[in-house]
């Protein structure tokens, strides 16, 4: 049977830096130099989220959004300042045990154990899970088969490529058979046709009736894998709904992003009574986006208000309707900033 | 408790170690094999120390073995793998509580450095000999104090391991591991010290001082050492000290 995710309020103040790969904050304290001392970094301020049984969710925001940690909290790793977290009914953090057995982990870095082999790294995993000898024999066969690992299954790892070590790690936490798969940036470092295979992998795990928590800063990944997506900045959940929900909220759905040279008074406005256009918002002093129900068709008559208002148009970027519009629309930065 | 798991990982750690046993044999027993060969039949030899030193020197030796053993064997892996590799995440995984983890490693630790003790004496008496001159007169004591040490330097190398970085590990040699072993009373008897009284009060707080007494007391009676009874004391204290200390470490190291 399919299990769930929950969490309430989740709230994680790192008093000291947070080791990069359990919570990948780093950049954001030091990047940012928040107002806190450096030695305190919020990095959740109150998250709350469910993922359904069977779902592809995702957790879609900039690095140092809070979604590692938030992932670290699920797993156990991270201890939550305060606020709770369950795995189906069991609370991940008076539980661990149990939680342990439902889930299965695929770090952003590969952490895999050094001192053994490929296979054996599969094997001494569902050991640990207490599974029998022939049982985990047959099924690290099976899966270093699938993850196209078998010629070098009795080699070190230490000598494997990037992906090579991604793939292992993901069959190392596919070992148990746990039914939430958590991956953290999955498909960060990979190349394309490995991504696919990737996206492949999962979208065959969840069809098993699994559930998958993944989370990523890639939009096309969220859009083309999750069932279901929770935009998350700053620590916090900004927006949650299946991607086309997410994106029909965009007020227009359209994204025209203009410069001006300069803006006189009055050109908001103008721009805000144009047919379609259904915000207007003034990014800096040069910078204008227009949030509109069409896209190329509104150029000529933007060319024509700006010319008409004596501002000279020097720049125009139209994005489609897309998350990274959404992400735009409610943090005001892109999500590559 | 989660005994399968448990020994999945205790499995694990032998099965490292066979893996690296060669490295293993030279890390924990040419230091002490050259050492006896320099102290016990060169300068015993040439008459620069008398030929009783050998028996004297013989349990020293096997305390310095098991200790840097046991501590080694714990801190080093424990180093590594908490680095930025984080490669023990699959074991902090693992459906164990993870303190377990923790102790898993000393108890790997500890059957370590009873094996380094044990394989000491013979390798360290066929170099001496002949005139070596140990037995073993108090069997209970004997066994307590060999297991005592076997746990007080896992526990230690538990509570170093979870403690230091890679970058310090030569810092924990020079500050740590070589005045341990210099006022460890492996080389000579406690009692020798005591032309230097503040030394001597000073070395107490050094558990390789009961290690290599406790040996003496229970291998070679008739040179002077310890009281077994403070001996035993003490070392059950550092077990317990290190091993909560350890503990302590262990849960801040893989808990954000």
């Amino acid at each position: 049977m399919a299990v769930g995710v929950r969490t309430q309020d989740l709230r994680k103040v790192f008093n000291s830096p947070p080791p990069a790969a359990a919570a990948g904050i780093g950049a954001r304290g030091n990047a940012k130099g928040s107002k806190q001392p450096k030695s305190q970094i919020t990095a959740l301020d109150g998250l709350s989220l469910e993922v359904k049984p069977g779902e592809i969710f995702g957790l879609l925001g900039p690095n140092g959004a809070g979604k590692s940690t938030t992932v670290g909290i699920l797993t156990t790793r991270v201890r939550s300042t305060s606020g709770q977290a369950w795995i189906g009914d069991h609370d991940v953090w008076k539980e661990q045990a149990v939680v342990k057995y439902l889930i299965g982990v695929v770090p952003q870095r590969p952490n895999l154990d050094f001192s053994l082999t490929a296979r054996e790294i599969l094997i001494f995993h569902a050991a640990y899970f207490g599974i029998g000898s022939k049982q985990r024999n047959d099924r690290a066969d099976a899966l270093l088969e699938k993850f196209k690992l078998t010629d070098r299954a009795h080699q070190m790892v230490r000598g494997f490529s990037g992906g090579m070590m991604q793939r292992l790690s993901i069959a190392r936490a596919m070992m148990h058979d746990p039914q939430i798969l958590f991956l953290d940036e999955p498909s960060a470092g990979l190349d394309p046709q490995t991504r696919i295979l990737l996206w492949e992998i999962i979208r065959e795990y969840n069809q098993a009736g699994k559930t998958i928590l993944l989370t990523t800063h890639y939009m096309e990944e969220a859009d083309a894998l999750c069932n279901r997506l929770a935009i998350v900045d700053h620590g916090r959940v900004i927006a949650i709904g299946t991607p086309g929900e997410l994106k029909s909220s965009i007020p227009g759905g359209y994204l025209l992003r203009l410069k001006f040279a300069g803006m006189p008074a009055g050109l908001l406005e103008r721009l805000q009574s144009l047919a379609g256009v259904s915000e207007v918002r003034a990014v800096d002093s040069t910078g204008v986006d227009v949030y509109s129900d069409r896209g190329g068709s509104l150029i000529a008559e933007v060319a024509a208000v700006a010319a008409s208002a004596g501002a000279d148009l020097s720049d125009v970027h139209i994005s489609e309707p897309s998350l990274e519009n959404l992400f735009l629309h409610h943090t005001g930065r892109s999500l590559r900033d | 408790m989660n005994w399968k798991t448990f020994f999945a990982m205790l499995a694990r750690d032998a099965h490292v170690a066979r893996r690296n046993a060669m490295q293993l044999l030279f890390q924990t027993f040419l230091q002490p094999l050259l050492f006896v060969f320099i102290f016990g039949r060169v300068m015993v030899g040439s008459g620069y120390m008398p030929a009783t030193y050998k028996s004297l020197l013989l349990p020293g030796i096997m305390a310095i073995s098991m200790v840097f053993t046991g501590i080694w064997a714990v801190a080093m892996p424990l180093i590594a793998e908490f680095q930025w590799t984080r490669e023990i995440e699959d074991r902090l995984l693992a459906p164990i509580d993870i303190r377990w983890i923790a102790v898993e490693k000393v108890v790997a630790g500890m059957i370590q450095a009873l094996a380094a003790g044990i394989v000491v004496i013979p390798l360290a008496w066929l170099v001496l000999r002949p005139g070596v001159e140990i037995h073993v007169y108090q069997p209970f004591a004997f066994v307590a104090i060999v297991l005592l040490v076997a746990a007080f330097s896992a526990c230690g190398g538990l509570a170093l391991g979870c403690s230091m970085n890679q970058q310090h590990i030569g810092l924990m040699f020079s500050m740590v591991i070589t005045p341990m072993i210099f006022f460890g009373c492996a080389y000579y008897p406690w009692s020798a010290l005591k032309t230097f009284p503040i030394m001597q009060k000073a070395v107490l707080i050094n558990p390789l001082v009961y290690a290599s007494e406790g040996l003496r007391g229970t291998l070679v009676p008739q040179f002077p050492h310890l009281p077994l009874a403070a001996v035993l004391v003490m070392l059950t204290l550092f077990d317990v000290v290190f091993l909560a200390l350890g503990l302590r470490q262990f849960d801040r190291k893989a808990i954000s």
